[in-house]
């Protein structure tokens, strides 16, 4: 690889910066280091110039503010950062792989005629960039090497440490024409409210797809109901309808912090990790001895649930 | 109106596998449509049952023979044709960056020239989760990435977005648009049986890059795959083993440890 800088996207939303930001330092500061070259950070719409103040952190050499518009459109990320990357010329573009990620970088990888490889978890410098990523729900890890210079990746939220100590980077303006806007935001809108609020929960009894059926469903109730629990679900219960929305655990679900999560036939995906890893102690039963969600687990039992909940409801009765 | 959706078939590997080199061997994978494309046939389907107008609905792929299956699938529930496009060069290469595939569906959709194009979110087997936009870009149409909720309106798809930690985000792309579908918009349906006998004489056209136009130069990817294995657990996981009652009993000290249970 040439020359060796990085450009960094930081995101925001509603006038926060997501913790993803300070991630995307953290890797990028590293991937810089090894390339032999500086990490540029860019942050696009609402008040840049209080954003790149607290974006300014140890490692970052420069922070490009372009303020155009308030919240993220794809439109407007997509332009700046094409242009940023042609006017900087780095090695390496480097994105967060969240929902608003995921809406843009591929088409500036497509605009700017780079590979793009998403959602890495591990990234070194050997004499090619080295990507680690997940296949197979996190059952197999990959590594790809990058031919390529330039490149396009996304990493992971929360597999790199947020870069926290103060920096002196510069701050500078960047003017684009963003061009017209094909895309509007007209607004948000919160969803997932309702009578229980599984994010204040103590003891939570959560539900994945090895319930197979919604009958079946009676059967967690009841555990929940002999432990005192609350009950919570993957994302798929409640895709299916089977309960509430407000009771999904997850990155586009609610975020837990119990003293207890048992996951009864639940895999352990990426985003529903990202909304449990911080219960004090984790509990896993699933069949599959290979499931991610032991990886994570404090204790787990490989069987069958329909075996092992009966007997433990007959204990708590 | 013409509706393009694209579709994937996915490989889920068994409980118990083997990696051998840069493969899982085929005895251990089991293959299924892409639950995320599942979503995108089903509101592709809705659309053209719910409007006055004509809807034809077109499903692609990029996949080898054994994907017939999946693709009778999204026949049977509903899909007017379907294009699957594979020869020697698609089949020899390892590792097609995201952009790639998606120009090589983009080929197929300048020939269809749809008004609506749906993809699935991600893949559930390699996760790139890209395809569909960078087919946008491609395209030079409108997008919007993780749509949990979508009307048409005119020349106009109002959308919602899924943002994380329960926001959505409320959005309008003109059309023509490439849309990637979230899981829970809708209830996928099954395939009846009348739909399964139906999908066997739906046209169903195999083409290869060379009839696309495309020289299997797209495909040169500067990614190679490297290496593939089990994730080292950095688990510190107690496994307790037993029969079910020994089990219950193990999980029943933890829980009660953990206050669990307690007045
Ligand atoms: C943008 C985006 C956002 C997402 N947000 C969320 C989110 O907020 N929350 C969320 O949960 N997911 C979310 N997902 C979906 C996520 O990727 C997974 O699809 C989902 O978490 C899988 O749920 P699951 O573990 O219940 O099902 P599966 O992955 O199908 O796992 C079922 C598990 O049950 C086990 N099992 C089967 N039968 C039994 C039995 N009898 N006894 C014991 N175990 C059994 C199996 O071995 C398997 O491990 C999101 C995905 C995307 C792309």
């Amino acid at each position: 690889m040439s020359d060796g800088d990085v450009l960094a996207v930081a995101e925001h939303r509603r006038g926060d910066l997501r913790p993803v930001s300070f991630e995307l330092i953290a890797a990028g500061r590293d991937l810089a280091e090894d390339l032999g070259g500086d990490l540029h950070v860019a942050v696009i719409g609402g008040d840049v110039d209080g954003l790149a103040e607290r974006l300014n952190r140890a490692g970052v050499e420069a922070i490009h503010t372009v303020p155009e518009g308030e919240e993220f459109n794809h439109d407007v990320y997509a332009a700046a950062t094409t242009a940023l990357f042609e006017s900087l010329e780095p090695s390496v573009l480097l994105l967060p792989n969240s929902v608003n990620g995921l809406d843009y970088a591929p088409a500036v990888a497509t605009r700017l005629s780079t590979p793009l490889v998403s959602d890495a978890v591990g990234l070194t410098v050997e004499d090619d960039l080295v990507v680690t990523r997940e296949m197979y729900g996190s059952k197999v890890e990959t590594t790809v090497e990058v031919a390529a210079d330039p490149v396009a990746l996304t990493i992971r939220g929360g597999e790199w440490p947020a870069a926290e100590e103060p920096g002196d980077a510069e701050i500078t303006p960047f003017e684009v024409d963003v061009g017209d806007l094909r895309s509007t935001v007209r607004g948000f809108e919160e969803v997932g409210a309702g009578d229980v609020d599984i994010s204040e929960a103590e003891f939570i009894v959560s539900v994945g797809r090895g319930i197979e059926e919604e009958e079946n469903l009676e059967l967690v109730e009841e555990l929940a109901d002999a432990l005192d629990a609350t009950l919570a679900a993957s994302r798929p219960i409640v895709d299916n309808g089977w309960l509430p929305k407000n009771r999904q655990v997850g990155q586009s679900g609610k975020v837990v912090t119990p003293k207890v999560y048992l996951a009864l036939g639940i895999s352990g995906a990426v985003q529903h990790v990202a909304g449990m890893k911080g219960a004090d102690t984790i509990i896993a039963v699933n069949t599959d001895p290979d499931a991610p969600i032991f990886d994570i687990a404090d204790y787990g039992v490989v069987d069958d649930l329909f075996e092992v909940v009966p007997e433990l409801i007959e204990r708590f009765e | 109106m013409k509706v393009l959706v694209t579709v994937k078939e996915v490989a889920e590997v068994a409980d118990d596998f083997e990696i051998e080199g840069l493969s899982v061997p085929e005895t251990f994978l089991e293959y299924d449509l892409n639950e995320w494309d599942d979503y995108a046939v089903e509101a592709a389907v809705r659309i053209a049952e719910e409007r006055e107008e004509d809807v034809e609905v077109v499903a692609v792929t990029v996949g080898p023979e054994r994907s017939e299956e999946t693709i009778r699938m999204a026949l049977a529930k509903g899909v007017d044709r379907a294009v699957r496009v594979w020869d020697d060069a698609l089949a020899a290469a390892e590792l097609v960056d995201p952009t790639a595939t998606a120009r090589v569906i983009a080929a197929v959709a300048e020939a269809e020239d749809p008004d609506l194009v749906l993809s699935g979110v991600q893949a559930a087997d390699d996760g790139f989760g890209a395809t569909g936009v960078a087919l946008a870009e491609h395209l030079d149409y409108g997008w919007a990435a993780v749509v949990n909720d979508l009307e048409l309106d005119g020349d106009e798809a109002a959308v919602r977005r899924e943002l994380e930690g329960g926001v959505e985000e409320l959005t309008t792309v003109p059309l023509p648009a490439v849309l990637t579908i979230q899981t829970g918009i809708n209830e996928p349906r099954y395939a009846s049986l009348r739909g399964i006998r139906q999908a066997q004489r739906k046209e169903l056209d195999v083409r290869t890059l060379g009839d696309l136009g495309l020289d299997p130069a797209v495909l040169d990817g500067d990614l190679t795959l490297a290496g593939m294995k089990k994730p080292e657990s950095e688990s510190d996981a107690t496994l307790f083993e037993g029969s079910p009652e020994e089990t219950a009993a193990d999980l029943e000290t933890v829980l009660r440890d953990a206050g669990v249970g307690a007045e």
